[in-house]
């Protein structure tokens, strides 16, 4: 037997473990950010250790609807705009799932817009990703909630004249527990919101603003994607613990970069099943995978029940 | 130079980078965000069309796969090299 | 599962809480629903009745959430139903397509009320019974069932659970607000006396390599279903997709795609169907009916019987796949079929393809709010004989 020398085998791209494959390479165009917020997800879901079988990602329709389907992990791929009730229906039947929602500012806050709402009203545990690029990309570059004012698209082709929204004041507002804002360019910040907002227990809220090169920017006469990356880094401000009223985005300026919230809430299974304990007795049978809910002395439910709202500093 | 009685580091610490040609669409976010500036966009062409990033500065590479992070299209990705 | 809290025997209720309890005893444990008349009490009664049985409910902030959070649940491993009238069917029918796309067995209620829009939401009609075979886009076979009496809404709503495990697509309950909230007895099968059809669930083992669409194994079209939570890794869309679950944006795929969906009912249509019949043979009249209106046929039916005549009826229990052989076979042999509905000409249209000019069609339209007077349908019989 020859001593032939084994070449080791060559390294492996850290995000290829959590991709599949052989759907890459994917649909998004050159200079895309979603693409980047999905290394720093995916790094995200590594640092936090959890039990990859048990998570499970949900997306709507648009580009960034397609990141379900190029994760190695349980994934739904929904209808325009309901990916939050989807994943509502995956926790509440399974409080065991770590769920997230990643789609886009079209599918979550223009035809989903509602269920973003009540989600965040009833603090389902659930981490929301909104890849914020201010467009619909994939139908061709329209109009959403978060275009700003004056910027051009497709259906607005002299430039947009309502105002946007602002998506952390509107999860602040909606009850959300955990919000931040961070660019394709802060990936580092975005790894780490992403990981914290994944650990923490309700509604938590990650808004990624992110260059969409093809159908924004050419647009608007921005340039590339690279454009868009520079001007994040030379235009975001970090201003951690920022009061969500001020942190609106308008067209090519400063972007408010941060963690905006961090409070404490009852989770809807926490006071579900701690309220239904208490006022019902033995007669509660608690639902499948619900048993680690249920505390033994109903002082306890009570307890967990009423601190609805702990403050916290958002810092 | 450390001080008397502790172990120097034998070099520093190292790194390598490894480019996916074939994914590549040359957005050039690595060779802007590169903190060591290892990377340049080449005048080559991969087969679908885009310029990609070469090493042109590999020495200086630490591995800290911020191009990995930064790369939307999973293209290339940094490797720490201890000792 | 356990059986603490569930009720058993006979009860005095309406169809809507024979609804939720037929639900409860096929092993449904989660629902998500939103509030509208004459639907709502299927709802409350399961608000108040899951939590003692181990079950979900939550109230959504519209039907397009309730019918999409019954899947998630599905996905989760339960097994869901949704609830509604009229508009919020006509929300549904985004999901109602999502299922049948993707093989997410569930039950979908519409207890009808008169329409369109808004119409009459106190008051029965049977309007919606095209909509529930075509409402929404693209090509899709469903199921759909409709259960004339409170014990029939019970006996109904868990066949609809087992059809939805058995074919893996979403069954419509087509109740009407008369069966809905007509008061009768109705006796609960204890637990383990009626046929409970189990999810086909993959055998394989956690985190073992899994096809969510692959057919290849089983001869009635039907894959093996997973949950989340077990390392399978599915994709699933509502794209057009492969047997690995991942888009696939070609012709052939949405052929094959299309075909199986069509196919693993269509070709099961004598499993799935259910009619009931009373003296059609030698009949020269046949009135075809479902709902509360086989029930409102029944006085004009044994009034032309009085008068000499020979009538028969046949009841509708499986609407969609619409049992094309059982009319087709029928219209050779009668002279004319009546058929009776609270709405303008519906059904009707599918009996007179079927019945291909062998047998004349008479139609009793009734637009809605009320049931027939039967005697407009024993006229409509006493036409049809002549």
């Amino acid at each position: 037997m020859s001593a032939d020398v084994i070449a080791p085998p060559p390294p492996e791209n850290p995000t290829e473990d959590w991709l599949r494959e052989e759907r890459i390479p994917h649909i998004w165009c050159p200079g895309c950010g979603i693409g980047t917020s999905v290394n720093c997800f995916t790094q995200a879901l590594e640092e936090s250790k959890l039990d990859r079988d048990n998570v499970v990602i949900v997306s709507g329709i648009g580009c960034t609807g397609r990141v379900a389907g190029y994760l190695k992990l349980d994934s739904f791929h929904t209808t325009h705009g309901r990916p939050i009730p989807f994943a509502t229906g995956l926790k509440l039947a399974n409080p065991k799932l770590k769920v997230i929602v990643y789609s886009g500012d079209g599918d979550l806050f223009a035809i989903g817009g509602n269920h973003f709402f009540h989600a965040a009203r009833r603090n389902v545990d659930m981490t929301v990703i909104c890849v914020n690029n201010m467009t619909y990309g994939m139908t061709g570059g329209q109009v959403t909630p978060t275009t700003p004012i004056g910027a051009k698209a497709t259906t607005s082709p002299f430039g947009n004249i309502e105002e946007p929204f602002n998506l952390p004041f509107i999860a602040h507002s909606c009850g959300a527990v955990y919000v931040a804002r961070w660019t394709s360019f802060h990936v580092r910040q975005l790894t780490k919101a992403i990981r914290d907002a994944i650990a923490k227990p309700g509604f938590t809220f990650v808004e990624v603003i992110s260059p969409c090169p093809t159908l924004f920017s050419r647009r608007n006469r921005l340039g590339d994607g690279l454009d868009a990356m520079k001007f994040y880094k030379a235009h975001s401000e970090i201003r951690n613990g920022a009061d969500t009223r001020e942190v609106a985005i308008s067209h090519q300026s400063k972007i408010i970069c941060g963690k905006f919230v961090d409070i404490t809430r009852t989770t809807w299974h926490d006071a579900q099943a701690a309220h239904l304990h208490r006022v019902m007795g033995n007669r509660f049978v608690p639902p499948r995978n619900w048993e680690h809910l249920i505390k033994s002395d109903p002082m306890e439910d009570l307890v967990a029940e009423t601190i609805r709202d702990s403050s916290g500093d958002g810092s | 130079m450390g001080k008397p009685g502790e172990v120097p580091l034998k070099t520093k610490v190292r790194g390598e980078v490894f480019i996916d040609d074939l994914r590549c669409k040359g957005c050039g976010f690595c060779v802007e965000f590169c903190p060591t500036d290892v990377l340049a966009m080449s005048d080559g062409y991969n087969p679908k069309g885009y310029h990609v990033p070469r090493a042109v500065n590999a020495a200086v590479c630490t591995g800290c796969n911020l191009c990995g992070l930064y790369c939307p299209d999973f293209a290339i990705f940094g490797v720490r090299n201890l000792g | 599962m356990s059986t603490a809290g569930l009720l058993t025997g006979p009860q005095f209720m309406d169809g809507d809480h024979a609804c939720a309890e037929g639900a409860i005893a096929a092993g449904c444990r989660f629902s998500a629903g939103y509030p509208i008349t004459p639907s709502t009490e299927v709802v409350e009664r399961l608000a108040a009745r899951f939590p003692e049985v181990g079950g979900v409910f939550i109230q959504m902030e519209d039907e397009l959430a309730a019918s999409i959070t019954i899947q998630g649940a599905v996905w989760a491993g339960a097994k869901a139903i949704t609830v509604t009238s009229g508009p919020g069917f006509s929300l549904m029918m985004e999901h109602l397509g999502l299922a049948a796309m993707t093989e997410t067995p569930c039950v979908f209620v519409d207890v009808q009320r008169a329409g369109p829009s808004t119409g009459l939401p106190t008051l029965p009609a049977q309007g919606d019974m095209m909509q529930a075979r075509f409402g929404s886009h693209g090509d899709y076979q469903i199921i759909a069932l409709c259960p004339d009496s409170p014990q029939d809404c019970l006996d109904q709503t868990i066949r609809a659970f087992n059809l939805s495990e058995r074919f893996r697509v979403p069954v419509l309950l087509m109740m009407d607000e008369c069966v809905g909230h007509m008061i009768e007895r109705v006796v609960i099968p204890e637990p383990g006396t009626c046929e409970i059809t189990p999810r086909r669930m993959t055998a394989l083992p956690q985190g073992a390599e899994y096809l969510p669409y692959a057919t290849k194994d089983c001869c009635d079209m039907v894959p093996d279903m997973t949950e989340a939570g077990r390392g399978h890794t599915p994709h699933i869309t509502g794209l057009t997709h492969d047997e690995r679950g991942y888009p696939a944006m070609n012709t052939d795929a949405q052929r094959d795609l299309m075909l199986r969906l069509r196919d693993k009912i269509l070709k099961f249509e004598p499993e799935i169907r259910d009619v009931r019949l009373d003296q059609v043979d030698g009949a020269d009249v046949v009135v075809v009916c479902y709902g509360i209106t086989s029930r409102v046929a029944i006085p004009a039916i044994e009034t032309a019987r009085a008068k000499g005549l020979k009538v028969g009826w046949l009841r509708l229990v499986t609407a969609w796949p619409f049992p094309e052989p059982v009319i087709r076979d029928l219209a050779a042999r009668v002279k004319a079929f009546v058929v009776p509905e609270i709405n303008l000409g519906q059904m009707v249209l599918e009996v007179e393809r079927c019945a291909a000019g062998r047998a004349r069609t008479i139609h009793v339209p009734h637009a809605g709010g009320a049931v027939h007077d039967p005697n407009d349908i024993l006229r409509a019989i006493e036409e049809a004989a002549r």
